[in-house]
């Protein structure tokens, strides 16, 4: 058994017994046991799975675990042959559209399925995202760079600042629009983000991503991606936001501001919400259409202000009943710079943290609050409790939800490490994160219509 | 004439597909039911055929997606939950489902597998909301006895159930789907392919069947149950076979198939006396729309007027081929029809077969054949809709008819009531499975297989012997009840009423068979509902005579009760009272034909009550009745 193979998730006895019988991973064998035999290909374990079976794909497709007992036989029977993806050829790049750039975080976008042995591949290349989703050739000449292959919760403040530069490279280069393919766990907090990094934006930045992984049928990965192409390519708005499902139904797609949406759901398709806005625009069969007439407007000769730093030295703590003020000090302790409270209510957090956060303003973190409702604006004025937190000096970030105003302070004390400058320009809009009315708008996911007929 | 089906080398293969009765679904914990109302929900999809080695991909699928058919998915709250819609993971396999199969692969001797993984099956006609069945091997390698003949079988799988087609829009791009029985249970039994005959098969379905039914966790009726056939004869293709929902209809489907097989290969071998080769037929596609500007035929007439065309394909020397028929009702035509429905999305195909015919006269065929130059000996098949689909139709139609140059072509059918099949679909190539990540896989230990084993159902013989004994019913009765697969309602129904078990036994097979013999949907009456029949019968509130009618009326008055069903027809029972009052008139009005008859007045008088009172008062009351009176 080769090195290959035992990163397979075989160990123990089964790899002992696999290894005397000159079995590898992708090899035909037959597993004799108790008068009965099973052929087909040997196929890898999954990390979680036990030790003590081994998987094998019948012919008929199926895959079985065969337990492994000393008096079971394994014989190999043929050798396997590698996964094939065969790259179907490029389409002709139309010299007429639109120069996209699409980047990958990690993830699969697009992916393929070698039905032989069950792998599933990443498809990457520009070749095999047209491969995967051809209807590209006919909106853009797409060129793709793999920034980072991450899980989305690995994702960091550094990866924020790598992916910023990056983004500005190819918009100096003449994109024409960015994409970014990113896992959906954490795809707000980065274009949060890139709203703040990115600032006087020529061309749109889409974030995109999907609810159902690329390789099955239902996929939302291509209509999405889809429409991020035409967002990032024709739409006439000029910001950082995300594009995904807006029902649950494969026909519109809502390109919402990247510092006022949130995923809101552990599953469905449109689990990312506009929180206390509206969506900036909507993708119909191809058609972008936009929903507001409040945007930065796309022109190509403006110049990109890039500034990508974020501090680290930044927490959120979430106030809930009981709360240990403890933590509030061991933040400070560990040379925290500012604590983003999520309050309760219009902004609230209960008294016996006082003398905590005043703790932690006098010794200079700034501290700032968003409320845990989500939806709708702070207003500290009308409770005694807001009154004394002012009075403490937290900063009430008005309708900011929480991971946007956690990014914007991360960002802030990227940029200052003075508390008094950086409280300015926390108050400051810099990329639509504050709206100064709140409308009347459907908030969260229920009461939501499933069809989107 | 009678086929020598082992003469000619038939073979058949049977899966049979039941839904199991458990508690949930077997990915969620919605109930296994269906609704008939409208839709609460509705949503749209695409399903996008998922790349993989080129050429994997399903070319009925792909051309689908290509198309952009979209389908529109309709659900309900109290049938289906995130999951069917495709908007939550599935959550872990449904224990209950693994052990109702474990059980019947144990009755059918097979061997469970140690670890089961459930497996992705790509299906993209939208009949699965992720583009997939999942499925899974739960035991394989096992045999069943039928008559002396032992049966390989192959395995017991558990999968999900697909939705059901509900209907199709704007010419077939949109495709309605319910997805209430998406997710049902389902056991799938495969047999190897050792069937020799029509009749074979019936048998082995049915002792199938028996035991699936003896797990007591099978459901019943129409659409519970579809035996899929995979047939095959030397020189033809290997068929399969799709819905059968009727077991009787087996026997007739194979024997067709193998007609229809036959009849292939008979239509090769004429082509390939007359000369014709596949090359001969060519796509060369002529508007023949102002043929037919004057025409009388209807669906010609409304596609022109519709600004549509009519487009024709010449056959070379196919002339007279079509018109031969290879099942009932069922010619060559048909098969190049079928084709171009599937493909060209059309209502069907002329062809000069058929000529002259539908208000087309026989000027319209002349100038026709003209048109595209045929000569006596060649067919023309012409088609009227868009311009897209009457393209495509016709080139389905010379795609199949090069087909039958070379003889017959594997497909996958589907079968119609009357036990002829039509073409669904062509055969899905590989099988395509991959793994479903989303579940982790399930050991079926030695402790659960134990303890299903020592539970296992009482095997059929054993059954039968039993109920001669316990309810002193005959051989003949008791083998009946045991293949109707009413047994443990038999049982359930003397244990908990006073009739006897032979009327029950009667009424669950004899009488049962006579009603859906005269087209009474019996699977619309519950087995509680059955029950609660005999409880009334055995506390005298129902005269055992109606208990046919009331059956009859239950089935067409679904969600009534029995006391609607006694209201209804009027089959109160006659107090003793309300009896002897008509007893007494009865006696009186024939007072003067009686007399000096003796004993044979009380046979007389016996048909004139019953005739008054037939299922409304129990005939020994009456015979009592009238004896007093007599005396």
């Amino acid at each position: 058994m080769t090195e290959k193979a035992e990163s397979s998730g075989y160990k123990g006895e089964v790899l002992n017994a696999l290894r005397k019988a000159g079995c590898e991973v992708g090899d035909i064998i037959r597993v004799t046991a108790g008068g009965k035999s099973y052929e087909g290909i040997l196929i890898p374990r999954s990390e979680s799975g036990d030790t003590a079976h081994i998987v094998v794909k019948l012919k008929s497709g199926y895959n079985i675990g065969i337990r492994i007992k000393p008096d079971v036989k394994i014989e190999r029977i043929g050798k396997g042959a590698k996964p094939m993806f065969a790259s179907p050829l490029l389409p002709e790049q139309k010299p007429e559209l639109p120069k996209a750039i699409i980047l990958s975080t990690g993830g699969t976008i697009a992916s393929r399925v070698d039905y032989r042995s069950g792998a599933v591949r990443s498809a990457l290349s520009a070749s095999d995202l047209y491969g995967v989703v051809p209807e590209l050739a006919d909106v853009a000449r797409v060129e793709t760079e793999i920034v980072f292959s991450l899980y989305s919760e690995n994702l960091t403040q550094q990866h924020w600042s790598q992916l910023a530069q990056k983004v500005a490279e190819h918009i100096a280069q003449g994109a024409d629009g960015v994409i970014i393919a990113h896992g959906t766990d954490t795809m707000a907090y980065t274009a949060a983000a890139l709203s703040f990094a990115l600032q006087n934006l020529p061309v749109p930045v889409i974030l995109v991503g999907a609810q159902r992984s690329s390789d099955r049928p239902s996929s939302d990965a291509a209509t999405n991606l889809i429409a991020a192409v035409q967002a990032a390519t024709k739409a006439p708005f000029a910001e950082v936001a995300i594009a995904m499902h807006e029902t649950v139904s494969d026909t519109s797609i809502a390109i919402t501001r990247g510092t006022k949406v949130r995923k809101c759901h552990t599953s469905r398709r449109d689990t990312f919400k506009p929180v206390n806005a509206t969506p900036l625009a909507r993708v119909n069969n191809g058609e972008v259409i936009m929903l507001t007439d409040e945007y930065q407007k796309r022109d190509a000769t403006k110049k990109l202000i890039l500034k990508p730093d974020f501090s680290e030295a930044v927490a959120l703590v979430k106030f809930y009943p009981g709360l240990d003020p403890a933590v509030i000090d061991w933040h400070v302790e560990k040379g925290c710079k500012g604590i983003l409270l999520e309050g309760t209510g219009l902004g609230h957090v209960s008294k016996y943290c006082f003398d905590a956060i005043r703790n932690a303003v006098n010794r200079g973190v700034v501290v700032a609050l968003a409320s845990q409702c989500i939806w709708g604006r702070v207003n500290m004025n009308v409770y005694d409790t807001g009154r004394d937190l002012l009075n403490l000096g937290v900063i009430p970030l008005d309708d900011m939800f929480p991971e946007t105003a956690l990014v914007k302070l991360m960002w802030v004390l990227g940029q200052t490490s003075d508390a008094a400058e950086a409280k300015k320009l926390l108050k400051i809009n810099i990329a639509g994160e504050f709206s100064p009315r709140t409308m009347l708008d459907k908030f969260g996911v229920e009461g939501e219509e499933a069809d989107g007929n | 004439m009678a086929i020598d089906y082992a003469k000619i080398g038939l073979k058949v293969g049977l899966e049979i597909h039941q839904q199991l009765n458990t508690q949930a679904k077997l990915f969620c914990s919605c109930p296994p039911a269906l609704f008939k109302e409208e839709p609460e929900i509705t949503f749209l999809r695409r399903l996008r055929p998922t790349q993989s080695e080129l050429g994997q991909v399903d070319p009925a699928a792909f051309f689908e997606f290509q198309k952009g058919v979209r389908i529109l998915y309709e659900a309900n709250r109290a049938t289906s939950c995130l999951v069917e819609m495709d908007e939550e993971p599935p959550h872990p396999l449904n224990m209950e489902a693994v052990e109702v199969v474990l059980t019947a692969a144990l009755m059918m001797n097979m061997q469970p597998i140690d670890e089961v993984h459930v497996m992705r099956k790509t299906v993209i006609d939208g009949s699965n909301t992720t583009g997939f069945q999942r499925t899974c091997i739960i035991a394989s390698d096992g045999w069943i006895k039928v008559g002396e003949k032992t049966i390989p079988m192959q395995a017991a799988s558990l999968e999900e159930d697909a939705a059901r087609k509900t209907g199709e829009e704007d010419g077939g791009k949109t495709i309605r789907y319910r997805i209430d029985r998406l997710g049902i249970p389902l056991i799938e039994v495969a047999t190897a392919p050792v069937i020799y005959s029509p009749a074979e098969a019936q048998e082995v379905a049915l002792a199938i069947g028996r035991i699936l039914r003896d797990t007591g966790k099978v459901m019943r009726g129409l659409g519970t149950i579809r035996q899929d056939l995979n047939v095959s004869i030397p020189n033809g293709a290997l068929m399969e076979i799709k819905g059968v929902q009727e077991l009787e209809l087996i026997a007739k489907v194979v024997e067709y198939e193998v007609q229809r097989q036959l009849g292939l290969l008979q239509v090769k071998e004429e082509l390939n006396n007359r000369g014709v080769k596949a090359e001969d037929l060519r796509q060369e596609f002529v508007d023949v729309s102002a043929v037919f500007q004057r025409t009388k035929c209807k669906v010609i007439r409304k596609a022109l007027d519709k600004g549509q065309m009519v487009l024709a394909v010449r056959l070379p020397k196919f002339g007279g081929v079509l018109k031969r028929e290879l099942m009932p009702g069922f010619r060559v035509g048909t098969e190049l029809s079928d084709r171009a429905r599937f493909w060209g999305r059309v209502g069907g195909i002329f062809h000069t077969d058929e000529m002259p015919n539908y208000g087309i006269t026989a000027e319209e065929v002349e100038a026709l054949r003209k048109a595209v130059g045929a000569g006596v000996d060649d067919a023309v098949v012409f088609v009227a809709d868009t311009a897209e689909n009457v393209h495509d139709a016709l080139k389905a139609v010379v795609e199949r008819a090069q087909e039958a140059i070379a003889g017959v072509p594997a497909e996958t059918r589907t079968a119609k009531e009357d036990g002829t099949t039509r073409y669904m679909r062509p055969r899905p190539g590989a099988a395509r499975m991959y793994p479903e990540t989303d579940i982790p896989p399930v050991l079926l230990t030695a402790e659960l297989v134990e303890k299903i084993r020592a539970s296992l159902p009482e095997p059929a013989e054993k059954k039968v012997a039993r109920l001669m004994k316990e309810y002193s019913l005959n051989e003949k009765l008791a083998k009946q009840v045991v293949d109707s697969g009413y047994a443990t309602l038999l049982e359930t129904i003397v244990k908990a009423s006073s009739v006897s078990a032979t009327t029950v036994a009667a009424f669950l097979t004899e009488t049962l068979k006579a009603l859906k013999r005269d087209g009474v949907q019996i699977e619309n009456v519950a087995d509680e509902q059955v029950l609660e029949i005999f409880r009334a019968v055995g506390a005298g509130e129902l005269a055992k005579e109606a208990v046919a009618d009331v059956f009859a009326w239950l089935s067409k008055h679904e969600g009534k009760s029995l006391n609607d069903a006694v209201e209804s027809l009027g089959l109160r029972p006659l107090s003793k009272k309300e009896l002897e009052v008509i007893v007494d008139r009865v006696v009186a009005e024939n007072k003067r034909s009686i007399e000096g008859l003796g004993n044979k007045a009380f046979g007389l008088l016996m048909g004139a009550v019953m005739k008054e009172v037939r299922g409304k008062a129990d005939p020994d009351l009456v015979a009592r009745l009238l004896k007093q009176r007599l005396r």
